[in-house]
Parts: C-alpha cells; structure tokens; sequence
C-alpha cells in the first residue's frame, strides 16, 4: 500500500494537513468524518436496512457477521485472484488496546472503516487507508463474569447510523457510529446467573436480533430481539419451552427444563422473502449428564425457524435429540437456492458440530439429506427423517466413554464459506478429537459451571483440523487441505477463486478454491480464532483477519 | 468449547469418584459464604495446609479450576499450574491476588469463594507443583559422578545451564518427578515419552510434547531430531548434533513422527542397581537454583 496515498495533497500543504489530520485524530468524536476536509471525503454513515438487503450485490462493505444474510461469507470482488495472491501484502496491523487474550471478532466495514470489538467490552472504528484508530468506545467488565471460554466478541451488528454491541456481562449497547457515543444500554440477562454474550447481533428491519451464552452453566436459553431505536425487548423466544408450551413434555416431569441451556450464542442468518429468520440452538445442560432431562429436549442443538418480526417459531429441526455430548447446532445456517432432484429448492446447509452434514428444506424444515462429513462413533447414521441413530455405547459413563467427535465437535462457530463458482461447501472439520467423557452427578448453583461430568482427549489422539470442500448438493468430499493441529478459524471464500483460512499456529493462507492448493501465506504470529472478511479501500481489494490480539489488513 | 489436554497416567473411576465428591463439597461450600475477596495487597499469613484445608483446597479446585487448568492442574486451555513456578505468581499473596481478582483480559475471572476458601485453594495449588524431598537410598555425590562421566548424561541434558539441548531440563527435576518416575526413566527411557502431544499448547518444544522426527528431503537428504515447533506449513527441529533444522513441508518426500519414541539409552544396560539409585539420589537432589 502506498503510505503516501493517505496525504495525497500538493506539496505546499503538506504541513498544514498533517496538523488538520492530527486535530482530526485528537477530536475524531467531534469531527467524526474529520478527513473529509482533508484527503478523502466520507459522507456521515447510514446504513438503512436496504442496504442491508444489497449487502451482497456492495462487496465494497463488509455489513453483516456473515457478510450477507444468507450467511454464505463469500464475496464477490475479485482483484485478487489465484494468480496474483502470491502478491498478497500486509498493508498494517492493529494491536488491541489490552495486550493477551485472543480476539475472534468479524469487523464490519462501511465505507472504509472497520468497526471492531476488542476485548473486553472495547469497540474501535479504524481507518481502512491507515490502520489509525478514529475512536473507542470502553464499557467497564465486571471481574466475575464467568463464561466457558472467556471474554470474547465476534463483532457488532449496524443500523441506520448505529452500531450495536453485546457485552460478555449481557448488556445491549447502541453506539453513534459517527463518535461511539453511547445512546442506550440495555441489559438481556443476569451475567451472574452464568449468562453471557459473545455472539455478534443481527441487525432485521427494526430490530436487533440477539443470541445468549451460558450453556455450561445450566441457564434457560432464549433469543431476543430489541427495538433498534430504543433498545425496548420486542420479543423473546424461549429455547426451551416453559410448562404448557409445545415441546415442554421433552424434558420429563421434573425440574430440568429449568436448567435446559439451549443457548443462541452464533448470530444466524435471515431471509428476507420467506421473512424467516434462522438460529442455531447449543446444547442441553448439564451438558455431560441428561438423567434429569429425559426426553428429546426440545429445542436444544436444533435449527429454529422463527418469524422475526414476532419471535414465532414456524418450524425446528433438531439436529441432536438428547444430546450428552455438547453438540451444540450453533454452526451458521447457509440459505442456498440449489436444484436438487431436478427441481429447485430453497434450502438451509449446516455442517454440524455433530458430524453430520445436513440439507433441509428451508420453507418447510423437511430433512433432504444427512451425511457423515468427519469420523464419529456416536451414531451409526440418521434414520429417514434426519433423526441420528445413536450408538448407546456412546453415552458416558462414571468410569468414562471414549466419543468421537469429542467435546469441540467435527466443527464449532467458526464460518464456513459456500462458492456459487465452485458450487463447493468448505467447512473447517476437526480429525481425531476423541474425548473420553466422564458422567458424574452435578447439584446446579446458579452462576456456576453445570456440565454433569468432566471430558479429557486421551493418549494417542491428537486433534488436527482439515479444510474440507464438499459438494454442496451431496456432501460428498471434494478435496481437503490438512492443518497440523486444531484450528478454531472460519473460511471465506471469493470470486477471485479463493478460500482464506487460518491455523493455530498463526498462519493465514489462501487455497485454490477449485483445488485446495495452497496459493499464499503469511504468519500472523499467533493463533487465528476468527474469520476472514473482504472488502475494498479506495476501490482496493483488502482481506483483513484477527490473530491473536491484532487485526491483519492485506492488499496487493 | 475448547478441549481438555492429555492427562498423564490415572484410573478413571477414582478420578471421576473424586472429583464428584470434590465437587459436591465445593458446591455446598460455595453456598455457604457469599464472596468476601481479600483486598489486593493485603498482607497473608502462610497458606493453611492441614489435611482438612488440602480436602477442601481440591474440592475448590477440581469444582472451579479443573476445567481450564486439567484436573491435576496439568494444563488445558489455561495453562500448567503442577509446575515449581507459576510464572504469574512468584509469592502466595500474588497468587491469592489472582484468584481473587482474576487476569483482566485474560480467560481466568475473579473467583467467588470467600477469603479462607481462596487461600486453601491456593495452598493446594502451590502445592501441585512440588513434590516434597524424598528419602532414597543411592549416594548423589556417586550420581552426580555418574551423570557427569560414564553415563554422559550432559550429552542431551542441561543442569543451571550446563550440558546438550536434546533432552528436557533436568535442573529442578527432583521437584517434578518423583523416585519412583526417575527411575523407570533410567530403565526404559520410552515409558513416558508422551504418545501425542498437547493439542492446546503454542510451545510445543515443552517436554511434555516430547517428539523425535525424522524426515527425508526431496533432494534425498535424510535428517532426525527432537521437534521444537511444526505448524501446516513447516517444521523445526534439532538434531543429535544440536543443529536447528528449519524446513517447508512441502520440501520433503517423507515426514515421520516417531510417537513415544526416546533416543536415550537404557541405562540397565550401563549402571549397576547400586549405580542406578545413586544416580536417582542425584536427580532427586536437582531442586533448582540453589
């Protein structure tokens, strides 16, 4: 990138713009879009919900968690191609404000500023040209928020001139996009009763659409919605069904409803003729232990259909009835239009922690098809109508039971990415997971860890991840790219040909998207728990991806 | 959710029992008191250790700790804490500073057990840690002669900085491993040579992750040694001579990995009996910097 394209101007004013552009960066919240009297002009951000709706026809912006509502995370600019990756260079990096922990945020990028959660609880707006902060936002966190893995946040949703945050300690937060000034704070739940957020909101219509944490903590799952302008609840959906409500004779007589879980924690998709949104639900708590909740567990790892203007379910597919292995349908819910059977269906892919890929009909819910995408032991296939038919073998035990997938899943919230050029689904699979999961009896404390039992990988089964292309219409595998340990990075594919990646170990890489030939790396220097976005800068292709606690930004 | 890490050897029963025992205790205790957290640099007294605090500073642990650190505090994706130095913590008010208020920024919270829970807490896990000085029968100073001469033990083993980097450290060793370990280790060098390593771990030349490769070049070229790092892309490693190798995967026609595979000899071969307990007296005496 040309460091000098950033102060472009005649010679003479060199001086003068560089003290204008210091004022700008010293009073960004006042002069939001300071630049614009200097080298660029940016028009105050408005993102309406059509744009929203045009988000994958303007690749410029990067708009939504996924990039567009079908949740395909692919794009399609396509400067860089397969033949010129190699050119691929880092263009700067951003470290987070608090050194350690790892960020796994999607930025958002509108009009050439990315808008990024650090943790905990930080939001910054950087500047696309110069990886140059223009503001932060700060919300103080608690100290005794408890949340399985730690406070992480995987991005913000945007509205109008909102931006919209969910914090670790269950706030909802609405910014100026133009200063991160705050404009309503709303809280979604207790954190001390072992709720949290991690998961990025989703911006429908008029509302903002959020997702809870706290699946290993025996909380009541829900998903919420709120008044975009006021920050008012508009709805609640109960995951799992209080008495009297359809589906609440799955948990048995006793009280384990109560401590269903059935968390929302990944954002989900949306589409927008059929006017459905789609979620994916986590696991039944205690997650090891399901003595106290007999019966299928509804809607616990299912994919719920709801009407996002009301909350109403309109259909729901459980993945795993009954689970006692954390898996957890929070992987994100593709919507594809695909000809299957010579006949056009709208349809919803997920590959699923579970092992499973799965075609369902998105209008109906109607099972089309499951398949085996990693190795497992757990079930022995799915039955005609996509229900798993479990090995009992597999249930554990106080003396332990070696399952495979283990406890992280054959994939987790990472992205996939589907490529309508290549008509391949690519899917980050963990190999060789296998935990032995120890079942013993657990008395629920509210705020407190409620698994119902304990997992440990065991000798000789070291986890790696491959990068796996499937046939979308067959699940049937295409090619594989093998990483040498287990990577928690999402993919993202683009019309240049490409699938951008990551590794534990840092790397950050782009595949051949036909082949899986590895075209391009770079080391990050830490692990990549994140996505990958594209976007443009001043008409520039950019790919930007977090590893460890920095933003990567790359260009030709 | 991420993963557990590989648990050294255990039965599986008594750790389960334990641990739902430990939790039960915990979980009552915990209901018991509502959090009054020491104040940060409050001056502590030394950590209670009766067998009654031990009981209940496990119970803590394996109801609050064991799920990120490992049920023995063999790491997860929190890190090892059975290890002679917590790097965070280098006194016992330090360490029950972080449990109270946690590592901002980090995974690990603030906990909500009350001041004496915290400090029994701690007292066990200063303790995981540290094996106490144990009582052999062997000489050391006859050990420390074998070590150095016939059994060149120097070749591959470093104490305070001395010796070859192939094998782990051996400089606190008596603090980690106890008799009984360091002898099997003598007799049959491959018995803990870890079958696979710690997925979770970014430093996978701890000796933990312990892995003898070798590899054949495209160019013919065929090279061993101990790994320090792999990723997709590449791996290094050093071989017998001590050399850093550092070569792109995609450069070689094979790569072995030779799980539970040890290049140290068998020293039954080469030691007495009498000669092998003084040379476990001597290992056990490695406590560290004096």
């Amino acid at each position: 990138m040309n460091p000098f394209r950033f102060t472009a101007v005649p010679r003479p004013l060199a001086r003068p713009v560089r003290l204008r552009l210091w004022l700008a960066v010293a009073f960004a919240p006042l002069l939001a879009s300071g630049l614009a009297a200097t080298a660029r002009a940016a028009a105050p951000l408005d993102v309406p919900y059509a744009r929203l709706l045009r988000a994958a026809a303007t690749p410029g912006d990067w708009l939504t968690y996924s990039g567009s509502y079908d949740g395909l995370r692919h794009s399609a600019l396509a400067q860089i191609t397969a033949a010129n990756v190699k050119d691929l260079r880092a263009a700067w990096v951003y470290q987070a404000r608090e050194a350690g922990g790892k960020l796994e945020c999607t930025p958002l990028v509108v009009d050439g500023i990315l808008y990024v959660t650090e943790r905990p609880n930080i939001v910054t707006a950087i500047d696309g040209r110069s990886g140059r902060a223009l503001w932060t936002y700060r919300r103080p966190l608690p100290s005794d928020v408890q949340g399985c893995c730690g406070p992480v946040n995987r991005g913000l949703a945007v509205l109008g001139d909102t931006l919209y945050l969910a914090t670790y300690d269950c706030h909802l937060v609405a910014l100026d996009a133009a200063t991160g000034r705050e404009r309503w704070d709303v809280v979604v739940a207790d954190y001390k009763t072992g709720h949290s957020i991690t998961g990025a909101p989703l911006a429908v219509k008029d509302k903002i659409v959020v997702g809870i944490s706290g699946g290993e903590y025996g909380i009541r799952g829900f998903l919420d919605a709120y008044d975009a302008a006021t920050g008012a609840r508009a709805w609640r959906f109960w995951t799992v069904p209080g008495p009297g409500e359809p589906g609440h004779e799955t948990w048995g007589d006793g009280d384990g409803w109560r401590t269903g879980g059935a968390p929302t924690w990944v954002t989900g998709t949306f589409d927008p003729q059929l006017n459905l949104l789609y979620w994916g639900t986590g696991n039944p708590g205690p997650d090891i232990d399901g003595d106290n909740r007999p019966g299928d567990n509804l809607y616990s790892c299912s994919l719920l259909a709801l009407d996002p203007d009301t909350g109403k379910l309109r259909w729901h597919f459980q993945h795993t009835p009954h689970d006692v292995h954390d898996r957890a349908s929070n992987q994100i819910p593709v919507l594809l239009d695909l000809e299957l059977g010579g006949r056009l269906r709208q349809v919803v892919v997920q590959a699923n922690r579970n092992g499973f890929y799965y075609i369902l009909d998105r209008v109906t819910g109607e099972f089309l098809l499951g398949t085996p995408f990693a190795p497992m032991n757990w079930a022995k296939g799915l039955d005609a109508k996509g229900r798993p038919i479990v090995d009992p073998a597999a249930t554990p035990t106080a003396a332990g039971t070696l399952v495979l997938p283990g406890m992280g899943g054959a994939t987790n919230w990472f992205s996939p990415t589907y490529s309508p050029q290549t008509g391949l689904f690519y899917v980050q699979t963990t190999l060789n997971n296998g935990d032995i999961f120890y079942k013993m009896k657990q008395r629920y404390v509210p705020g407190a860890p409620y698994l119902g039992g304990d997992f440990r990988n065991p000798l000789g089964q070291e986890p790696e991840s491959v990068v796996k292309a499937l046939d979308v219409r067959t699940g049937a595998l295409r090619w594989e790219f093998p990483l040498n340990t287990a990577s928690m990075a999402g993919l993202l594919s683009t019309a240049g040909g490409l699938v951008f990646g990551g590794s534990r170990e840092g790397w950050f890489f782009a595949l051949d998207a036909r082949t899986g030939a590895p075209l391009w790396r770079f080391s990050c220097g830490g692990s990549i728990m994140a996505n990958p976005i594209t976007f443009l800068v001043d008409g520039r292709q950019h790919v930007a991806i977090c590893a460890a606690s920095a933003i990567f930004l790359f260009a030709l | 959710m991420p993963r557990r890490l590989t648990p050294g050897p255990f039965t599986a029963a008594a750790v389960a029992t334990l641990l739902a025992v430990a939790l039960s205790l915990a979980l009552r205790a915990q209901e018991a008191h509502r959090p009054t957290p020491v104040a940060p640099g409050a001056v502590l007294g030394p950590l209670p250790t009766t067998p009654a605090d031990r009981a209940a500073g496990a119970a803590h642990f394996a109801a609050h700790c064991a799920f990120c650190h490992g049920p023995r505090g063999e790491g997860g994706k929190g890190p090892a804490l059975a290890v002679p130095t917590l790097p965070r913590a280098a006194d016992d008010a330090a360490l029950v500073r972080i449990i109270t208020l946690g590592l901002p920024g980090t995974e690990m919270p603030a906990s909500r057990l009350s001041a004496p829970e915290i400090a029994q807490l701690a007292a066990f896990v200063r303790a995981l840690g540290e094996l106490p000085l144990e009582t052999v029968s062997g000489d050391p100073a006859r050990g420390a002669q074998l070590y150095a001469g016939r059994g060149a033990c120097a070749t591959c083993h470093t104490v305070r900085g001395r010796g070859g980097p192939l094998g782990p450290d051996l400089t606190a060793i008596g603090r980690r491993r106890s008799a009984v370990h360091l002898r099997r280790a003598l007799l049959e060098p491959a018995a803990d040579v870890p079958q696979s390593s710690m997925p979770y771990r970014a430093d996978v030349s701890l000796p933990e992750n312990f892995l003898f490769v070798r590899v054949t070049t495209r160019d013919g070229r065929d090279l061993a040694g101990v790994r320090l790092n792999e990723d997709p892309f590449t791996l290094q490693f050093r071989d017998t001579d001590g050399r850093i190798h550092s070569v792109v995967k995609a450069d070689l026609a094979a790569l072995r990995k030779e799980r539970g595979y040890s290049p140290m000899p068998a020293y039954g071969a080469v030691f007495s009996p009498a000669e092998i307990d003084d040379l476990v007296a001597y290992l056990v005496s490695l406590r560290g910097t004096p």
